[in-house]
């Protein structure tokens, strides 16, 4: 049997469609973790990113601590973190947030920074307040590449957070692991598409946000 | 009126920008900073709206400390034109002009009429209100940055290089541009930059800095040019400062002659008549066809396709004595066209008769001087 066998075995079972093991019911949990992972890690690096961005200062330091952040191996982080608070959703958000706030946090950080000083200085100089000039007039053009940032670390944590399952969490990963434990292929190749199709939705759904949140001026066309 | 007041500005690593500057910058007129690169012009007019910090000194608007008022209510009293325009990509150029009315509370439709208003006022094409910035030529920009800056009817407008990174036929129309605006709206314009010529065209006041940001002399762009005050202001104005000195002087006391000017139908006694060398035709109407040697010339048959170019003609009192001098340079003959307002020869005077009108307008120039001395 070949890979697309074991897909259409497993898509066509309807035994997989329903239940607390079905796929909407892990699609949903995969979706959930995914989510309140990037709202966290959104919460941090896009913050500080703004800040140190428009600022100019501290950056760097950042930079450095993101970058040794990327790092660090998800997993070891999780056994790490089980270990020191026990099972649950919040061993799972460390790792996935720890690998998600550096490409949002460093994106943000440099799309703000390396912005034409020129509609600063004039926002400025006609007596803009530093917040409005920051909202206003930075994140605007900064957009697209803040957007790229939130859009690499949501597509990173819906691949990773499959480590969910390992430590007796729901989510996709539940049937790659239980399908490798079970040598049940089938499973393991369904829940692999099913996180490499999550995948794409996420990457068309910030297409779809940038395209409305975009100004037409900034994308040029 | 905007008063620099001892004002220095040195920065944490010792520089110093500027080096106890004083100015008075009148109302409702333009005052040029002009200097070579890191004279602290810049820096200058950036400290009157406080981007920048004096060290020391005071910078006073009508009579009060610039200092005793919240920042952002200073600088919304002033409008802000830097190189490039600085235009916000992400707004439509209506937006872009209606920023600061927005920031001061209008309503959006307010607004936007208002900016409608100034788009046609710095001579931009309505239908461009609904483009992005990209989609408009650097000239079209530094416009809209005009107009942005004039939104909110600020009574200062500061002015930073704003035409130095177009090329030189837009910069000029955006110089006429704004000597136009300036006639109809009368603001007090502090406005930078390194070209002397640009300096000289637009200011009423001309401040010319030196590096270390001392200021060398503080004048009227004639005056600037007839008595530099030393050698650095004489080397930065340039070579030819005696003829761009000549703008400042009116044409309308240049000795006209019409002896040399006979029309294409004159008959021979009015060709001998003539009291010159060459003779400018004309046609019918008395506008020039060109010069002919009077020699040359028959009665009756004047080949009109024959003559010698006249070159460009000036219009006394509308022109200065530099015009008219550019015109004799010109002329094949050394005589200039003078004309009137539709065109018609008024007469023509030779560069001797302009070499005169020279020294006498240097010799009362003198008088002048003395007098203001005595």
């Amino acid at each position: 049997m070949n890979i697309i066998d074991f897909g259409n075995a497993f898509f066509s079972d309807s035994a997989h469609w329903h239940g607390y093991d079905g796929i909407p019911q892990r699609f949903l949990e995969h979706l959930q973790y995914s989510l309140l992972a990037l709202a966290i890690a959104a919460a941090i690096g896009l913050p500080v990113g703004l800040l140190t961005g428009h600022t100019g200062r501290g950056g760097n330091a950042l930079a450095f601590i993101a970058n040794a952040a990327r790092a660090l191996p998800s997993f070891g982080l999780l056994v790490l973190a089980v270990l020191l608070i026990g099972f649950g959703l919040l061993p799972v958000m460390i790792p996935l947030v720890v690998l998600a706030v550096p490409p949002i946090l460093v994106t943000t950080y440099e799309a703000v920074r390396s912005l034409d000083p020129a509609p600063v200085d004039a926002a400025r100089g006609m007596g803009m307040h530093e917040s409005r000039i920051l909202f206003q007039v930075e994140v605007p053009v900064a957009l697209p590449l803040i957007l790229s940032g939130l859009r690499s670390a949501a597509i990173q944590i819906v691949s990773t957070a499959t480590i969910a399952a390992y430590v007796s969490l729901g989510g996709l990963g539940r049937y790659i692991i239980d399908g490798l434990y079970q040598r049940d292929y089938e499973k393991v190749v369904g829940g692999a598409t099913l996180v490499a199709f999550l995948a794409l939705l996420t990457l068309a759904l910030f297409w779809a946000v940038a395209r409305v949140a975009v100004s037409p001026g900034v994308r040029r066309r | 009126m905007i008063r620099i007041d001892s004002v220095t500005k040195r920065y944490p690593d010792g520089t110093v920008a500027v080096d106890r500057l004083s100015l008075d910058i009148p109302d409702r007129s333009i005052t040029v900073l002009v200097g070579p690169s890191g004279c602290g012009k810049t820096t200058t007019l950036r400290m009157i709206n406080r981007m920048v910090e004096p060290s020391e000194g005071t910078i006073l608007l009508d009579g009060e400390d610039t200092r005793r008022q919240p920042v952002t209510t200073l600088r919304r009293s002033m409008g802000y034109v830097i190189q490039n325009a600085g235009l916000f990509q992400h707004r439509t150029i209506v937006d872009n002009i209606a920023t600061v009315p927005r920031m001061l509370g209008w309503g959006k439709q307010r607004a936007r009429e208002r900016a409608a208003e100034l788009m046609e006022r710095v001579g931009l094409d309505p239908a461009l209100a609904g483009r992005y910035p990209y989609q408009l030529s650097g000239g079209q920009q530094q416009r809209v940055g005009v107009a942005r800056a004039l939104a909110a009817d600020p009574p200062v407008l500061l002015m930073d290089e704003p035409f130095s990174a177009v090329d030189p036929v837009v910069r000029k129309g955006l110089q006429d541009e704004l000597l136009r605006i300036q006639d109809e709206l009368g603001k007090t314009i502090v406005f930078v930059t390194h070209d002397i010529d640009e300096a000289i065209k637009l200011g009423t006041m001309v401040a010319v800095l030196r590096e270390g940001g001392r200021l060398a002399q503080y004048a009227p762009p004639a005056e600037l040019l007839a008595s530099p005050a030393d050698g650095f202001v004489e080397d930065f104005l340039g070579a030819d400062r005696g003829i761009r000195g000549l703008s400042f002087v009116p044409s309308a006391a240049l000795e006209l002659t019409t002896d040399a000017v006979i029309p294409a139908d004159a008959d021979a006694g009015r060709i001998a008549a003539g009291k010159a060398t060459h003779l400018l035709v004309t046609d019918a109407d008395g506008r020039p066809l060109g010069w002919a040697e009077r020699d040359e010339l028959t009665a009756g048959d004047i080949r009109t396709d024959r003559l010698r170019s006249y070159g460009r003609p000036f219009v006394p009192g509308v022109d200065s004595l530099r015009v008219a001098l550019d015109c004799a340079v010109l002329s094949p003959v050394g005589w200039a066209v003078a004309v009137d307002d539709s065109g018609r020869v008024t007469g023509v005077v030779s560069q001797q008769t302009i070499g005169e009108a020279i020294r006498a307008a240097h010799a009362a120039g003198r008088a002048e001087d003395e007098k203001v001395a005595g």
